[in-house]
Parts: C-alpha cells; sequence; structure tokens
C-alpha cells in the first residue's frame, strides 16, 4: 500500500470525524488525567511523605519496660500509633480504622528478659490486624520485634532493673531443670560478665542516658535508604507509572470506538459506498489503520505532555526509545480496533464485549496497579497481554530511566501483537455483506 | 454500455439471484421492479462489483471496457452508485463528503473542485455545502447521496431504492436529476419497489421475483402483455358467480375479494354497460363504481398470480 490521494482522504476523513467530537475527544484526554493524577497521588505523588501506618496498643503490663516499648514505637514515623483498650482497638480493627491493634500482656517485663535466654516462657504479644491489608502485618511484625529486643536488651544491660532482671534470669535459670549443666554453666558466665559490665559502666551510663545512648542491643547498622530510580538523588514520581497505566486503557478505548465506528459504516451502507470505489481492500483497511495509529499517537501525546506540564513526569531514559514504544503501541491500538470492527457483529453487542477485554488486558497489563504486585505466575502470563509491554515500556523510559536497548523488546513484541491482530483482522474480515 | 449475463449468486446454498441478465445503453433509464426480497439489491450489488457473482459475468463495453472478474478497480470509475441507505457521513460538510467520494475515485485539485460544484448544483445544494447532513431533512439527505455517486463524473449510475422515506416535493426533485442525467447521455440502472416510480421514469422495466426475471420490455410492451388494459373495481353485494362473467360477456379478467369485484376490459366503453346489466339482471347491488388504466401493479400481478407488496 503506497501514500495515494484515495488513502490521504481517507485518513483525513478519519481524523476529522475523530477530532471534531469535541465532548468525545474532551473525555479522551481529560478521564486518562484525571484518573492518572488520582491513581498518581494515591501512590506517592512526586514527593510525598509516605502516610503512617494507624496503630494502637494496649498496654495491660503498665511496667517500665511496656512503656519503654511503647515510647519506642511512638517515635518511629512508621507509625500512628494511639494507645486504646483492648476492646476498642479491636473493633476500630474490624471498622478499618486502624491496620493492627497490640496487647502487651501482664507479667511481659518480668518474663520477657528472661524468655531472651531461653531460661523462662515466653510472654505473648497479641497483634490482631486487617485481614485485608496482609503486608502490613510485617510491617508490624518486623518493627515491633525492633522495639521490644531494643526496650529489653536495654532493661537488661542498665540500672537497678538490669539488675533485679539479671537476678531474675539468674533464679529462672537454676530453676530450669531440663537444661544441660553447661548451657547452663556458660549463661551463668555471661550473667556474670553482664553484671560487672553493668557495675563498671554504672556511672559512665548514667552520665551518657541524659544524652540519650542507652546501652543494650540496637540495630547493629544503619540504614540508608536510596530510590532506584532514574539517577542519584531523583525521587520516584508515581505519576509517571499512572499516566502510563491510564494512557494505555484510555488509547485502547478510543481503539475500540475505531472498531465500533467500522461497524457502524456498516450498518449505514458507508462501508458499501467505500467498497464500490475503486481502491483494493489493503487500501480501505490500511486507511483505518493509519488514521487509527495517528490517532492513538496525538492522545498519548496530549496525555504526556500533561503529566510533564502539571505533574513532572520526565523521560528520564531514551526519547528515541519513548517515541519508538508510543508508535509501537499506537498501531497497537489501531489494529486492535480493527479486530474488534471484524470480530464483531452489532455496535452495541461488540462495544460491550471489546471494554470488557480491554479492561482485563490493561488489568493485567499493570496500568492499575504495578505487575511486580502479582503473583509470579500471573506476571509470567501477563507477558503474553499486549498491555503489559506498553506499560512495562513506557514506564521503562520515563521514570526507570533506561535506554534505548530496554525499549526494543517492549516496541517488538508490540509489533509482532499488532501484526497478528491486523492477519486475524483482514483473514475474519467480512467483506460481503449479503 | 453496462450488460450483465446469466448472473446467479447464493448465500449459504439458497439461490438469491438465478439467470439475471440485464443491459443498459447510454441515456437510458432501466427499471429493476420487484417486490422486497426479489434479490434487486444483490444483483445491483454484482453490477457495481461489490458482490462476486457464482455465475455469468458482468460487461462494460467502450474502449476502455471489460469484464467485472477482469478488471473490477479500473471498471468501477466507471460506475456510480446510490445505495438503498442514506451512506453519508453526518459530521462532515456536504462539501467534504463530495469531496471524499471524489478523491476515492481519482479526482483531485481543481478538477474536484469543479466536479463537487457541479454535483451539488445538480442536486440543488450549492447554498447547503458548508453544512452537515446532520442537520439535513431527509430529502435533502437523499439528494446528496445521489451527488456523492456523481462527483466523479461516471457513465453509468446505479440507484438501488433512492427514494425510500423521501416526501413527495423532494421525490420530484430526484426524478428531475434522474431525467437530467439520462439527458446528458448516462447510462440509468433503477431499482424499486414502488411501480409507480417505474412507470414515470424508465424505458424499459425488469421485473424480477425470487430472484429471477419474470418479464423485460418497455412499458407498452408489458401492458400489452396483459389480458385487459383497463380495469373496473365494483362494490357488489353478494358473491358474483366470476365464472359465469367471464364466459358471457367482453371481461378479460375478474376475481372478487369481500364486496369488491375486480374486472379487466379492452373497451370501457362497451364493456361497462354489459358488466353493470349482467349484474342488475343478477340481483347484485352496486354500491360504488370506479374505472382505472392497467398498471404494473396488474402486470406484476398477471404474471407471478401476487401483488407487488406482498
Amino acid at each position: 500500500m503506497i501514500w495515494s490521494p484515495a488513502l490521504a482522504a481517507l485518513v483525513r476523513k478519519d481524523l476529522v470525524l475523530y477530532f471534531s467530537n469535541r465532548r468525545a475527544l474532551l473525555m479522551s484526554i481529560a478521564a486518562p488525567i484525571v484518573i492518572a493524577a488520582f491513581f498518581g497521588y494515591l501512590f506517592g505523588g512526586q514527593q510525598q511523605k509516605p502516610s503512617r501506618i494507624p496503630i494502637a496498643v494496649t498496654d495491660l503490663d503498665r511496667s517500665a519496660l511496656s512503656a519503654k516499648i511503647i515510647e519506642g514505637m511512638k517515635a518511629d514515623t512508621t507509625f500512628e500509633l494511639r494507645e486504646e483498650p483492648e476492646a476498642d482497638a479491636t473493633e476500630h480493627v474490624k471498622q478499618g480504622k486502624l491496620r493492627a491493634a497490640i496487647v502487651l500482656p501482664a507479667g511481659f517485663a518480668q518474663a520477657a528478659p528472661g524468655a531472651l535466654f531461653g531460661a523462662a516462657a515466653k510472654p505473648v504479644i497479641t497483634v490482631q490486624h486487617d485481614p485485608s491489608q496482609p503486608m502490613v502485618l510485617a510491617v508490624v511484625r518486623g518493627l515491633l520485634a525492633q522495639h521490644v529486643m531494643q526496650a529489653v536488651s536495654q532493661t537488661l544491660f542498665s540500672g537497678e532493673g538490669a539488675l533485679r532482671s539479671l537476678a531474675d534470669a539468674r533464679r529462672n535459670l537454676n530453676g530450669e531443670a531440663g537444661m544441660p549443666d553447661e548451657v547452663r554453666r556458660d549463661l551463668l558466665a555471661m550473667f556474670d560478665s553482664i553484671e560487672r559490665v553493668q557495675q563498671r559502666a554504672g556511672p559512665a551510663s548514667s552520665a551518657a542516658s541524659g544524652a540519650g545512648a542507652n546501652p543494650g542491643f540496637s540495630m547493629p547498622f544503619a540504614l540508608k535508604e536510596l530510590e532506584a530510580t532514574a539517577r542519584k538523588n531523583q525521587p520516584y514520581n508515581s505519576f509517571a507509572h499512572s499516566f502510563a497505566g491510564m494512557g494505555v486503557q484510555f488509547i485502547l478505548f478510543g481503539g475500540i470506538e475505531f472498531g465500533v465506528g467500522l461497524l457502524l459504516a456498516r450498518r449505514l451502507g458507508l462501508w458499501k459506498r467505500l467498497r464500490a470505489a475503486p481502491v483494493s481492500r489493503t487500501l480501505l483497511l490500511g486507511s483505518r489503520i493509519a488514521s487509527g495509529a495517528i490517532t492513538a499517537l496525538v492522545l498519548l501525546a496530549i496525555i504526556y505532555a500533561a503529566a510533564f506540564a502539571l505533574f513532572g513526569v520526565r523521560i528520564e531514559g531514551s526519547v528515541l526509545g519513548f517515541v519508538g514504544i508510543a508508535i509501537a503501541f499506537s498501531l497497537l491500538t489501531a489494529s486492535f480496533g480493527l479486530l474488534i470492527a471484524s470480530l464483531g457483529k452489532t455496535p452495541e453487542a461488540t462495544r460491550g464485549l471489546a471494554i470488557f477485554a480491554t479492561l482485563i488486558m490493561v488489568m493485567l497489563g499493570g496500568a492499575w496497579v504495578p505487575s511486580f504486585v502479582f503473583p509470579e505466575w500471573l506476571q509470567t502470563v501477563s507477558l503474553a497481554v499486549p498491555t503489559r509491554w506498553a506499560v512495562d515500556g513506557l514506564d521503562a523510559m520515563t521514570w526507570r530511566g533506561m535506554g534505548l536497548d530496554a525499549a526494543i523488546g517492549p516496541i517488538a513484541a508490540m509489533l509482532a501483537f499488532s501484526a497478528a491482530f491486523a492477519a486475524l483482522a483482514v483473514w475474519r474480515f467480512d467483506w460481503e455483506e449479503a | 454500455m453496462l450488460e450483465a449475463r446469466h448472473l446467479g449468486k447464493s448465500y449459504a446454498g439458497r439461490a438469491v439471484v438465478s439467470d439475471m441478465s440485464i443491459r443498459v445503453a447510454p441515456g437510458e433509464i432501466v427499471g429493476l421492479l420487484g417486490p422486497n426480497g426479489a434479490g434487486k439489491s444483490t444483483t445491483v450489488g454484482m453490477l457495481c462489483g461489490l458482490t462476486a457473482p457464482d455465475q455469468g459475468e458482468v460487461l462494460i463495453a467502450g474502449p476502455d471496457g471489460g469484464t467485472m472478474a477482469a478488471d473490477s478497480t479500473r471498471l468501477k470509475r466507471r460506475i456510480g452508485l446510490v445505495p438503498q441507505e442514506i451512506s453519508l457521513y453526518e459530521d462532515l460538510s456536504a462539501r467534504a463528503n463530495l469531496e471524499l467520494f471524489g478523491a476515492l475515485y481519482g479526482v483531485s485539485g481543481a478538477r474536484l473542485k469543479q466536479r463537487v460544484g457541479e454535483a451539488l448544483e445538480l442536486v440543488g445544494l450549492v447554498d447547503r455545502a458548508r453544512d452537515k447532513p446532520a442537520t439535513f431533512s431527509g430529502g435533502m439527505k437523499r439528494r446528496l447521496n445521489i451527488a456523492c455517486a456523481l462527483v466523479h463524473d461516471p457513465d453509468i449510475l446505479l440507484f438501488d431504492e433512492p427514494t425510500v422515506g423521501v416526501d413527495p416535493q423532494s421525490r420530484n426533485a430526484i426524478f428531475d436529476n434522474l431525467e437530467s442525467l439520462r439527458a446528458r447521455g448516462k447510462a440509468l440502472i433503477y431499482t424499486t419497489h414502488y411501480m409507480e416510480e417505474a412507470e414515470r421514469l424508465c424505458d424499459r422495466i425488469v421485473i424480477m421475483d425470487h430472484g429471477r426475471v419474470v418479464a423485460s420490455d418497455t412499458l407498452a410492451g408489458l401492458y400489452a402483455r396483459l389480458p385487459a388494459t383497463l380495469s373496473l373495481e365494483i362494490q357488489v353485494d353478494g358473491a358474483v358467480d366470476v365464472d359465469q362473467l367471464l364466459r358471457g360477456s367482453s371481461v378479460r379478467r375478474a376475481s372478487q375479494a369481500g364486496s369488491t369485484l375486480s374486472i379487466g376490459l379492452d373497451d370501457l366503453a362497451q364493456g361497462a354497460p354489459a358488466v353493470l346489466a349482467w349484474l342488475a339482471g343478477r340481483g347484485h347491488a352496486v354500491r360504488h363504481i370506479a374505472s382505472a388504466r392497467a398498471n404494473l401493479e396488474d402486470v406484476f400481478l398477471g404474471l407471478t398470480g401476487r401483488q407487488l407488496r406482498d
């Protein structure tokens, strides 16, 4: 198929018809921008601080140790901690107002130091959690362990409480009948050493504690958190992903309209009139693909222009790769529309089914939530979904900052899908209506 | 100009058109008349290259002529199709519609502009050229529908029921357009199930039924096949002995449906009084009487035994 006046006329006609429908055009542009902005904000925005996890704690122990644990957790920016009676906290978790409720049991301070060395029964801390957010449980579990360990070890290593705790631990150890003598002897020797350290460091420790340097266990490392984005110190912009996802979704919706438009043309007799003209089938369908692809490309450009101008999204990777992915996705959209037209019967029924198919595709393609949160098997399956390549490709060229080589795979995959869709469409296309 | 020989087309094993032959010469309008489902649109589809016939061939005469099967792309340039549906882009202006269809037939530049102007003028839409068909009346849309088939100045025009749903005024305007095209030497095939249109416009009429040609002649030739060219419609009391009526008078045909007695005659002046006297003699009171000339309805009835609008 070569560019000819007839092809130009058909493409121009499709573009004029599409872009003259101001209301539909506005929806095609405004809807993805608004929804992408919402999702982008939801997943962190540009520089937004992560929201704190609302949890409650119930202190049934009322000890210095439990107070220290609660103090530590309150200082932790991960949590928005409040103290509540156990029943209230449980009810608030059920209502979804809190993600988790922690209960520190009575006798915790007495049992915990001994349990640390396996010399006493372990006290049980209960965590009631919202089952709809399993990730939160893992976070609470980890940070609770950190704060409890710090507080318990401090109790063991400092002040009068430390001596008392060691005495309790020693007593529990001696009363432990099933423990081998060698182990008991070694632990008692360790307690003696700790006691000597406490006596020697006592005055210095008291002085230092005023400066906040408590002896005891602490995290044996400092954590430096860096976002693995395009450049060093370049913060992650979650709008980049949401614009990729929503752009892909709504442009595919546009592709559906192109396909349905062909079915409508058939119903109105326009298709018959076009076929009566001295133009080939290749030109008729080719013009449809050309106009569909141009429309998709223009829409993608407008949507990303808004993302660049209003939401700070940048092409941190290869500009050429981004353009290549945009063109490949536009061809994919156009061939998808043609496939819809070839498989559909009536415009009404086809539109409904095509929207359903598109929603499944964009969902599996990671347009709503990134595909890396999918189970592994689903991540593998979603490679067979063309939208996955579009979203991943756009992500790679924007916030991931990848080079042209990272665009080759998505471009090739989308072109292969486009060719398959177009071949299937031509094969199934009903040229002769009775 | 255009000739189809022994065309046949079947869908899912059911013959839609069988052994269909038709020809049209320059400056001639040939009517393709038949009830809905007679195979007219399928025939038009085969004539203009939309539908590949299972049997037969379509030929276009002239130095650059040939058969549709061998060179449809080139021959399609000589044909203009006016589909039954109003096949327009409602959101493009009238001019843009014409420019599009002109471009599809290879007309471009100044020639396209000129042809668009001429087509608009012919159908009387020059002052509405910039308006979208969405704002047009039904009749105006039909006229633009015709103009889109004329913009590339074809030799042969195929009209597939172009007046469906059109008001009488617009219908007359369309007829004027068709007569004007005939006067310019165009060859027109006009399909319709309105016998009045075929009677008014067509030089020759091909009558189709169940996918077959049942008659092909001039209007006068078709009337000549009738047993009677005049008819009487009489409202009578009681059941008339039609067989006896046919035996004993100049009545060529007679039938009764309810209280309506339909009679075919060759000579109204002699036949009508005789029929009325015959009815009075057998005690049938006459309530109402009307006379008419025979029409294509009668021809179709005579050929197929069925009404055209069955």
